[in-house]
């Protein structure tokens, strides 16, 4: 770590981390009440649950995001941050905000619109922490060096914080209100979350495999191009069915299917920039997360994207568990990996140790990534099923889910498998002060003197 | 490729690129809320109570649970049809009838079946949240759903 500031980025991961356990026990309760529907129904109604799963995810990956942002910022543009006192104001800001709302969804108060449920006080409590940040890293970026991936990530946050604006609007014609709220919902993450997702990538990259800056920088834009070019039409896949014209099918369609180019690339440029770079970095687990998050969000984004979005095809399946499977496969490989990826470079410098966590981490990134894999193989089987039986035969929805329980079954297995590999990434990733398994690790464990240590703790150079 | 494309030239076409594809899309979303508003939502008035319908929908999450329009979790049934489902679209007093029993009869309680919790909805809230449902099924959406079921 080259500079103090970067060590504003450790509360922020404190803070997600604690989030990402709330949001995954939450799903592992919501899987549970598919199978018992009985469970707790009228203390925690499921409607609550999942509001706490969605949004604790949400927010996690958001202060993720801003963490990453006030790590990677102060390296790229070679200065400190313009006020690491602001960061942590707005910090508090967000976590009063996020304890508020899940006390608030426990008690029963929160607003109806689907992952925008916060009470008005914590949506107004976003928009101040999201200026006060935007202020500050462009203050920062402003007065220092500029790169391509200072540039995409700040035009990334600048854009996905203006697009909030539109959770403050709720029109009462609930066509108008849905067509808005994809603007937040869609432009977030099938646009301007891409764009934060390639500048932290593409700095994983430069710092895992010593590869030239200027090939990095210019495969960031050909994504990041591709992504708005496809993602900001593509919001006409959402069109099809809300009361909006017809001829959003058939834009919808064709963009959407172009949706899978960007994330291609980014599986690409990840493969292509290790196999291209001569470093050999000791953190191991963060190149694990790094290419799985680009490889799991090209199949889970990408490909399971495709599956279901072209117009015909969709009005079949819109809003069946083929919908669920797509999601949990999609927010797992781009946002969640990456985010996982982020800290676990991350956190051997803000810790100031050697990366010692290596097998557990990597443990935990075959049981999540596997368990969430299952996950979604099972809710495809399960949607295909439900797909078929009500939408072409027309049988009513609740005895079509009655015979999808055994789908149910082994989703919660899966579930139960990610939720310990997450306990055990967040143990692996705050606890050992020793190197563990040093013997079954394969290479020479990491010394404290060694070059490959004095690497990790300077950030790779 | 990496002769030509420098990435000052990549650089543009991200910037052109993108400012083109914003302007396609704000047109068509002005395109679309005329639409909206004149055309697929037309057919039914949006009157107060449905507006207060729309309110205690959100109030107690509701789409948390249903869809919507296909949008929504997919715990429990679409309700963007519900009102052909049971073959009320129109007739508002039997809708709001049915919709009424069926509030009060939940929780079901039966052991293995997906809850539903009881809400203590007031008459009018009870009719606005029917004429709401009402309102949405008679939307214009390019025939979706498939069928009754949803």
């Amino acid at each position: 770590m080259k500079y103090s500031s970067q060590k504003v980025a450790y509360a922020y991961f404190v803070a997600a981390l604690g989030l990402f356990a709330i949001q995954v026990l939450g799903g592992l309760l919501a899987g549970w009440i598919y199978v018992a529907p009985n469970f707790l129904s009228e203390l925690l109604p499921f409607n609550i649950v999942r509001m706490l799963h969605t949004n604790a995810l949400i927010v996690w990956l958001l202060l993720g995001f801003f963490g990453a942002a006030y790590f990677i910022i102060p390296e790229e543009s070679e200065r400190e941050i313009h006020s690491v006192k602001l960061a942590y104001i707005q910090l508090i800001i967000l976590v009063v905000g996020t304890l508020g709302a899940v006390v608030s969804y426990i008690m029963g108060i929160h607003e109806g619109r689907e992952f925008l449920e916060q009470p008005l006080w914590v949506k107004v409590g976003i928009l101040v922490a999201a200026l006060i940040f935007l202020f500050n890293i462009s203050m920062t970026v402003l007065k220092g060096r500029k790169t391509a991936i200072t540039n995409i990530l700040v035009i990334g946050l600048w854009a996905l914080s203006l697009l909030w604006l539109f959770a403050f609007y709720n029109p009462d014609n609930l066509s108008l209100d849905k067509m808005y709220w994809w603007y937040v919902v869609h432009l977030w993450v099938e646009g301007t979350w891409e764009l934060v997702m390639a500048s932290i990538l593409g700095f994983l990259m430069l710092k895992l495999t010593g590869v030239d800056r200027e090939v990095i920088e210019k495969w960031l834009y050909i994504i990041v191009a591709t992504a708005l070019f496809s993602g900001i039409l593509g919001t006409g896949h959402h069109y099809y069915w809300i009361g909006l014209p017809g001829y959003w099918q058939w834009i919808g369609s064709v963009f959407s299917t172009l949706e899978v180019i960007p994330f291609f690339l980014m599986m690409t440029f990840s493969f292509v920039m290790v196999w291209k770079g001569r470093k050999n970095h000791p953190n191991k687990a963060a190149l694990l997360w790094s290419l799985g998050s680009a490889t799991v969000a090209f199949f889970g984004a990408g490909v399971w994207g495709f599956l279901h979005t072209l117009h015909g095809v969709n009005f079949y399946s819109h809003g069946t568990q083929i919908t669920a499977a797509h999601g949990h496969l999609a927010f797992f490989g781009a946002y969640v990996a990456l985010n996982l990826a982020v800290f676990t470079y991350a956190m051997p410098m803000l810790k100031g140790r050697n990366p010692y966590n290596q097998v557990l981490n990597m443990g935990s990134f075959w049981l999540m990534t596997g368990g969430m894999s299952f996950m979604t193989f099972v809710l495809t089987f399960a949607g295909t099923i439900q797909t078929h039986m009500q939408r072409v035969v027309g049988e009513d929805f609740m005895s079509v889910q009655d015979q999808l329980t055994v789908f149910y079954i082994m989703r919660f297995g899966a579930g139960a498998a990610v939720v310990i590999g997450a306990l055990l990434f967040i143990y692996s990733l705050l606890v050992p002060r020793k190197e563990l398994f040093t013997e079954t690790s394969g290479s020479k464990p990491v010394t404290g003197s060694s070059p490959e240590a004095q690497a990790v703790l300077e950030g790779g150079r | 490729m990496s002769e030509f494309l420098t990435k000052s030239r990549a650089r543009n076409i991200f910037y052109g690129g993108s400012l083109f594809f914003i302007g396609i899309f704000a047109v068509l979303s002005i395109d679309s809320h005329l639409y909206v508003v004149n055309e697929s939502t037309s057919k039914a008035e949006l009157t107060d109570e449905v507006v207060l319908g729309k309110h205690v929908w959100e109030k107690h999450a509701c789409i948390n649970c249903h869809t919507l329009h296909g949008e929504g979790a997919y715990f429990a049934p679409e309700v963007g049809n519900v009102m052909t489902r049971w073959g009320v679209l129109d007739d508002p007093d039997d809708a709001a009838e049915t919709l009424g029993s069926w509030m009060e009869a939940q929780p079901s309680r039966i052991e293995g079946r997906r809850q539903m919790p009881f809400f203590d909805l007031t008459k009018e809230e009870v009719r606005g949240l029917s004429e709401f449902l009402r309102w949405a099924d008679k939307t214009n959406t390019q025939d979706w759903p498939p069928n009754d079921a949803g």
